[in-house]
C-alpha cells in the first residue's frame, strides 16, 4: 500500500507544472544571482578629504590613501561641515581631515593628528573602513619615520612583525562564505516549504477527506508524504554542487559522501517540520506565513549570515534547537575545511534526534478526523 | 459615507476572523526586530583562539595574558604544533590562532625583531579582517607598553570618530530595513491577496452590484490594511526606541510623513497587483516573487547596493523600499530634517501617484 501512496505523491509533483521547474530552477537561479547581490565585501569606500594643510606631506598621505585600492576619492571638501554634508547625502562614506598645522607639528613636535570620521549607520562597514584608513595612516607614519631613521634624525626601535594569514580562504573572497550558505538556504527552503504546503493543499482542495476514509495509517501517510521531498533534497544538493563547480570552480575539500549523508538526515528533519506546520494550518496562506516566520528565525540563528559565537548567550541557546544551525556548520566544515564524519559525530546525533522528533510530531499531530 | 464605513467594517471582520494570519502579521515585525537587533550581531565577541608558543618566555606570556583579559577573545587552547592547529580549525570552534616564533624574547631584544603569525579562519571574510585588526592592535598596544614608549617619534595619530553609531550596533542598520519590508508586506501583499480572494470566491460581483461606487469599494479594502500598518509602524518604533535603544534622532514628524507617503506607494502597488490577477495563488506568487524578493535583495535592507553589478544597481532605483530606507536612515539615525529628504519624498510621491493612476485605469469595475 505504501508503494501506491508514494507513487501518488510523485505523480502529483510531476503533474504540477510549477514544482519540477522550481526544484531545478531555484537553486541555479539563486546560486548565480545571490553571490552578485549578497556581497558584503568592503571595498570602493567613497572618501571625502578635507586638506587644511596643503603641504607635500598631506598630499603624499592623500595620494597613498587613494592608491590603496580600498578607497575612492570622490570629493575634496573645503571644510569639515562640507564633508559632513557628503556623508549625510550618502555621497561619501568616510572623511579624512588633515589639520592646518599638520606638517609643522610632525616636524617640530614629532607627532601630528588626523581625523577620521566614518559613517557607521552600518556598524560593520563603519568599523572596518575606519580600521583600513587608520592602517594606511599608520603605514604612512612608519614610512615617514623610516625616512628620518635613514637620515639619522630618528631612532629605530625593536618591533614585532605581525604576519596575517587567512586559513581556508586566503584571499578573503566572499564566494567562499556565500556559496555554501546559499546551498543550505535553498535546501532548507525547498524541502521545508513544499511539504508545508502539501497537506494543507489537500485540505483546501478537499481531497484529504478521501485519504482519511481509506484504511491508510497515519504513519504510512507521513512516510509517503516525506519520501518525495527526501529525493528532491538530493536533486537540489546535486544541482548546487554542479553549479558551484562549473561557475565558481569550487569543489568540496572533504568527502561528498559525508555531505550527502548529513543532508539525508537534515532533509528528513526539515521536511518533517514542514509537515507539522501543514498539519496545524487551515489554509495555504496561513501555512506560508507560519513557515516564513520559522524559516526566517532558523536562517538568521543558524550562523548563515553572522557568526553564532558573536550572538548573545540566550540566542545561542535558541539556535541549538534549530536543525539548520548544525547543518550549516557541517556543510562549512566539510566543504571548506575538509572535516571528516568523526569530527562531526555530535552534529550527526543532533540531526538524527531532530529527524526523529519532528517526524514523530508530524505523525502524532495528523488528525484523521476533522 | 455610512455605506463606505460598512464596507470597511466588513473588511475588518475578514481580517479578524483569520486569527493565525493576524497574530503572525502583528508578531512578525516584533520577531524580526528582536532577531535583527540581538542575534544579528556582526561584532566580534568572545572569539575562541588557540596559541602556539614554542618560546614560552616573559613577552609571549604577557601577550597571551593581554588576549585573555580582552573581551573580544577567549584563549581556548594551547597547542604544541601546527598539526594540532589543523584539527582544531576543522572541528570548527577555533577561529584564530596566534603563532609565536621561536626564541621570541631574545630575537626581539637582540636581533631587533620577532614574528607573530595571526592565522584567521577566512570562511567569513569581514569577521576575519575585524578579528585580525583587533589582534594586531592588542599586540601594538603591548609593544608600546613594553618599550615604555610614551612618545613614538614622528607619529601620525588617527583620531577615529564613528559617526551616528559609535558603538557599531547592528540594529541601527536593520531597523529602517525591517520597517520598509514589513510595511510593504502588509500593505501590498495583503491588499492584493484580499482583493484576489473576493474575485476567486465570486463575492466581488456581489460587492460591485451594491450601490457604492466601485472606486470606493476598492478604497474600503485598503483602509484596514492601512490601519494595520500604522499599528505595526508604532510597534516597530516603540520597540526600536525602548528595547533596541535606537533613538529617533531627527524629527518624528518628518519620519511619520515619509512613512505615510511610503504606505501610499505600497497600497497602490497592492492595487496594481490585484487589478491584474484573478486568484489568490497567483497574487501570492506575484507579490512573493516579483515584489518581496527584489525588495529583500535589492533595496539595501540587507545587502549593500553599492557592491552589486551596475545593472542591478540601476534596477534598484525603481524599488520604492530603497528610497524609503535611505530617507528613514537620514531622519532616524543621522538626525536630519525635511530638507535632507526632499528628493526621496518626491520620488516616492511620484511613484505613488503613477501607480494609483495605472491601477485605477486597469481595474475592471464591470463584470465580464
Amino acid at each position: 500500500m505504501l508503494k501506491f501512496l508514494i507513487e501518488k505523491e510523485f505523480r502529483q509533483i510531476r503533474r504540477n507544472k510549477f514544482l519540477p521547474r522550481m526544484v531545478i530552477g531555484m537553486p541555479i537561479f539563486a546560486l548565480l544571482l545571490f553571490p552578485l547581490v549578497a556581497n558584503f565585501s568592503i571595498k570602493n569606500i567613497n572618501l571625502t578629504v578635507v586638506d587644511n594643510s596643503h603641504t607635500p606631506y598631506s598630499q603624499r598621505l592623500i595620494h597613498k590613501v587613494a592608491a590603496s585600492g580600498y578607497f575612492r576619492l570622490v570629493n575634496v571638501a573645503a571644510d569639515y561641515e562640507a564633508a559632513l554634508y557628503d556623508v549625510e547625502q550618502d555621497i561619501s562614506d568616510i572623511i579624512l581631515e588633515i589639520p592646518p598645522r599638520f606638517e609643522e607639528n610632525l616636524v617640530n613636535e614629532q607627532s601630528a593628528d588626523v581625523l577620521i570620521a566614518a559613517n557607521s549607520v552600518n556598524g560593520m562597514k563603519g568599523g572596518l573602513s575606519s580600521m583600513y584608513l587608520s592602517g594606511i595612516v599608520q603605514d604612512f607614519s612608519n614610512e615617514v619615520r623610516e625616512e628620518w631613521v635613514q637620515t639619522g634624525t630618528a631612532l629605530k626601535a625593536p618591533s614585532m612583525e605581525i604576519v596575517p594569514m587567512y586559513r581556508f580562504n586566503p584571499f578573503l573572497e566572499y564566494k567562499y562564505t556565500m556559496v555554501p550558505a546559499i546551498m543550505m538556504m535553498m535546501l532548507a527552503m525547498i524541502t521545508g516549504f513544499l511539504p508545508a504546503l502539501n497537506i494543507v493543499n489537500e485540505k483546501e482542495k478537499g481531497t484529504i477527506e478521501q485519504l482519511n476514509v481509506t484504511p491508510v495509517g497515519k504513519f504510512q501517510l507521513i512516510i509517503s508524504k516525506l519520501t518525495p521531498y527526501w529525493l528532491i533534497g538530493f536533486i537540489v544538493l546535486t544541482i548546487s554542487f554542479i553549479v558551484a563547480w562549473v561557475f565558481y570552480g569550487m569543489v568540496s575539500v572533504g568527502g561528498y559522501a559525508t555531505i550527502y549523508l548529513f543532508s539525508a538526515v537534515f532533509v528528513l528533519a526539515f521536511s518533517g517540520f514542514g509537515l507539522v506546520i501543514s498539519n496545524y494550518a487551515s489554509s495555504i496562506q496561513q501555512a506560508m506565513f507560519m513557515m516564513f516566520f520559522f524559516v526566517i528565525t532558523f536562517i538568521f540563528l543558524s550562523g548563515l549570515y553572522t557568526p553564532v559565537s558573536s550572538m548573545p548567550g540566550w540566542t545561542q541557546i535558541i539556535s541549538r534547537i534549530s536543525p539548520l544551525r548544525y547543518m550549516v556548520e557541517v556543510l562549512r566544515s566539510v566543504f571548506l575545511k575538509g572535516s571528516t564524519f568523526f569530527e562531526l559525530k555530535w552534529h550527526f546525533m543532533a540531526l538524527c534526534s531532530f529527524a526523529l522528533f519532528f517526524n514523530a510530531w508530524a505523525v502524532v499531530s495528523y488528525r484523521k478526523r476533522t | 459615507m455610512h455605506q463606505f464605513l460598512a464596507f470597511v467594517k466588513k473588511e475588518f471582520h475578514h481580517i479578524l476572523r483569520d486569527r493565525w494570519t493576524m497574530v503572525i502579521l502583528l508578531v512578525l515585525p516584533i520577531l524580526m526586530l528582536i532577531l535583527f537587533g540581538y542575534a544579528i550581531s556582526t561584532e566580534v565577541k568572545n572569539t575562541k583562539i588557540a596559541v602556539v608558543d614554542p618560546s614560552k618566555d616573559v613577552v609571549t606570556n604577557a601577550i597571551v595574558e593581554k588576549f585573555k583579559v580582552n573581551e573580544y577573545f577567549t584563549v581556548a587552547a594551547y597547542v604544541g604544533d601546527f598539526q594540532q592547529v589543523e584539527a582544531l580549525f576543522n572541528s570548527g570552534d577555533i577561529k584564530m590562532v596566534l603563532v609565536f616564533s621561536e626564541n621570541f624574547h631574545e630575537n626581539l631584544m637582540h636581533k631587533g625583531g620577532a614574528q607573530i603569525e595571526i592565522i584567521t579562519d577566512g570562511s567569513d571574510p569581514n569577521s576575519a579582517k575585524a578579528m585580525q585588526g583587533y589582534a594586531s592592535s592588542i599586540i601594538a598596544d603591548y609593544q608600546q607598553e613594553l618599550f615604555n614608549i610614551t612618545k613614538v617619534p614622528y607619529q601620525i595619530k588617527p583620531n577615529v570618530r564613528l559617526l551616528y553609531n559609535p558603538t557599531m550596533k547592528g540594529a541601527y542598520n536593520f531597523v529602517p530595513g525591517v520597517m520598509g519590508m514589513i510595511l510593504m508586506l502588509i500593505c501590498a501583499m495583503m491588499t492584493s491577496i484580499s482583493i484576489a480572494r473576493e474575485k476567486e470566491t465570486g463575492t466581488m460581483e456581489i460587492l460591485l452590484v451594491s450601490p457604492l461606487k466601485p472606486v470606493y469599494i476598492i478604497f474600503s479594502k485598503t483602509i484596514p490594511y492601512f490601519i494595520l500598518s500604522l499599528v505595526n509602524l508604532t510597534t516597530i518604533l516603540l520597540l526600536s526606541v525602548f528595547v533596541l535603544k535606537v533613538p529617533v534622532a531627527g524629527s518624528l514628524f518628518a519620519l511619520i510623513t515619509i512613512s505615510l507617503v511610503y504606505i501610499f506607494v505600497a497600497l497602490s502597488l497592492g492595487l496594481l497587483i490585484s487589478s491584474i490577477v484573478s486568484t489568490q495563488q497567483i497574487a501570492l506568487l506575484i507579490s512573493g516573487m516579483v515584489l518581496m524578493l527584489p525588495i529583500i535583495m535589492l533595496s539595501g535592507m540587507m545587502f549593500p547596493v553599492e557592491n552589486m553589478p551596475v545593472i542591478l544597481q540601476w534596477f534598484s532605483e525603481i524599488i520604492p523600499t530603497k528610497w524609503y530606507i535611505i530617507a528613514v536612515k537620514k531622519i532616524m539615525i543621522k538626525g536630519l530634517g525635511f530638507a535632507a529628504i526632499y528628493k526621496e519624498m518626491a520620488v516616492l510621491a511620484g511613484m505613488g501617484i503613477l501607480l494609483t493612476i495605472v491601477s485605477l485605469k486597469k481595474f475592471k469595475f464591470r463584470l465580464e
